[in-house]
């Protein structure tokens, strides 16, 4: 029994552990901003305080009063996605008004250039002249 | 004399918009307007881009798809920076008749209002929509009511013009999908003068809605939560 809850715990502390240097290794090669990495650092940190703390779950859920201390587990997860998955929506939300602005730029800077490569113009009007244009 | 800058918002109008931009540019010849047409290319997929670079006026190419309401954006903000007066929406699908034009323009130039909107559903003559858009655009109009106690009969008209003080309003925000109706709300809190113009309209002359039967539930739903939030962010700022 006692040497079971011993393997359960180094393999946790091995996952939470890797986990951790997977997510240092992404900040370091700059695929995952720092403002991301937060809450994933907070999240290896639990993993790791409860790897060690063994006793901590069903303290903690006999504090607040939880029958089955499994339960505790799903729950702060639970939330704990939701509240990124919110904060991710928000992010998106974000981006895609910044790249509305910046696709308006572009435009903008594609018509100015375009402008300019073909001054002088053609006097608008005689290429639509045989399509209608009575006047 | 006011510089007045026409929108042609185009999304695959490949067929379209040549005959679009000719109306409008013999309207201009007609009436004498200082008139320019910008045709806003929404990333087409056909090959609208090719067709609108031999057409006798600006155009924006867009690089990627921002739906009509960033597109439109992408054409007010333009007319803003570039000091016109006025600005118009004119469909690039065809339903908007170029002859009608100066119906909208005239109250607008006179500074009688500040938006002047398009009807279908004044006079009640030319195409009216279909039965189911026709109830929902009766509940964008109950909406708008209720909300800036201000009767549009026909909120989902695109067919609008806009003078320089509707134009700072837009120049900052304007809704990203579905616009109109929103749109509405932003401008009767912005106490902006509205007034609607009898207009006939056709029905479009190619390519598709982008509004289908699976898709209306969708629209209703977003553009219900576009101008609550719009309603309540305006409300608060007052």
């Amino acid at each position: 029994m006692a040497s079971l809850s011993i393997t359960i715990q180094i393999i946790s502390l091995l996952g939470a552990t890797i986990f951790m240097l997977a997510i240092f290794r992404l900040i370091v090669k700059g695929q995952l901003r720092e403002e991301y990495s937060i809450v994933w650092i907070v999240c290896t940190f639990f993993l790791l305080i409860f790897s060690i703390w063994r006793r901590g779950l069903d303290e903690i859920a006999l504090l607040l009063g939880v029958y089955y201390p499994p339960s505790l587990i799903f729950l702060g997860a639970i939330f704990a996605i939701i509240v990124f998955l919110v904060h991710l929506s928000a992010v998106n939300s974000r981006l895609q008004n910044q790249i509305k602005t910046l696709s308006h730029e572009v435009a903008y800077l594609k018509q100015e250039m375009q402008a300019r490569t073909e001054q002088p113009q053609p006097t608008p009007i005689t290429e639509v002249a045989d399509q209608e244009v009575t006047v | 004399m006011s510089r007045i800058l026409i929108i042609v918002p185009c999304y695959n109008e490949e067929t379209n918009i040549k005959a679009v931009v000719s109306e409008l540019l013999a309207v201009r010849e007609r009436h004498g307007y200082d008139l320019d047409v910008l045709v806003v290319n929404d990333c087409s997929t056909d090959q609208s881009i090719r067709v609108i670079r031999q057409l006798p006026c600006l155009y924006l190419d867009l690089p990627v798809n921002l739906g009509i309401g960033g597109a439109m954006h992408g054409g007010y903000k333009y007319a803003w920076r570039n000091g016109y007066d006025v600005a118009v929406q004119v469909d690039g699908d065809g339903q908007h008749p170029a002859d009608e034009l100066p119906k909208i323009l005239t109250p607008v130039l006179n500074n009688e209002t500040d938006v002047a909107i398009g009807s279908r559903f004044i006079d009640r003559q030319g195409f009216q929509s279909t039965f189911t858009r026709r109830i929902g655009i009766q509940y964008f109009r109950w909406l708008n009511q209720a909300l800036i106690d201000k009767t549009i009969y026909d909120s989902t008209s695109g067919f609008r013009a806009f003078n320089r003080r509707t134009l700072a309003v837009v120049n900052d925000y304007y809704p990203d999908e579905y616009p109109e109706p929103e749109a509405i709300v932003q401008f009767g809190l912005h106490g902006l003068r509205m007034r609607e113009v009898a207009v006939q309209m056709r029905d479009r002359q190619g390519g598709t809605s982008s509004i289908n039967t699976s898709r209306a539930f969708y629209y209703m739903l977003k553009v219900t939560l576009g101008i609550l939030f719009v309603y309540i962010r305006l409300v608060n700022r007052k």
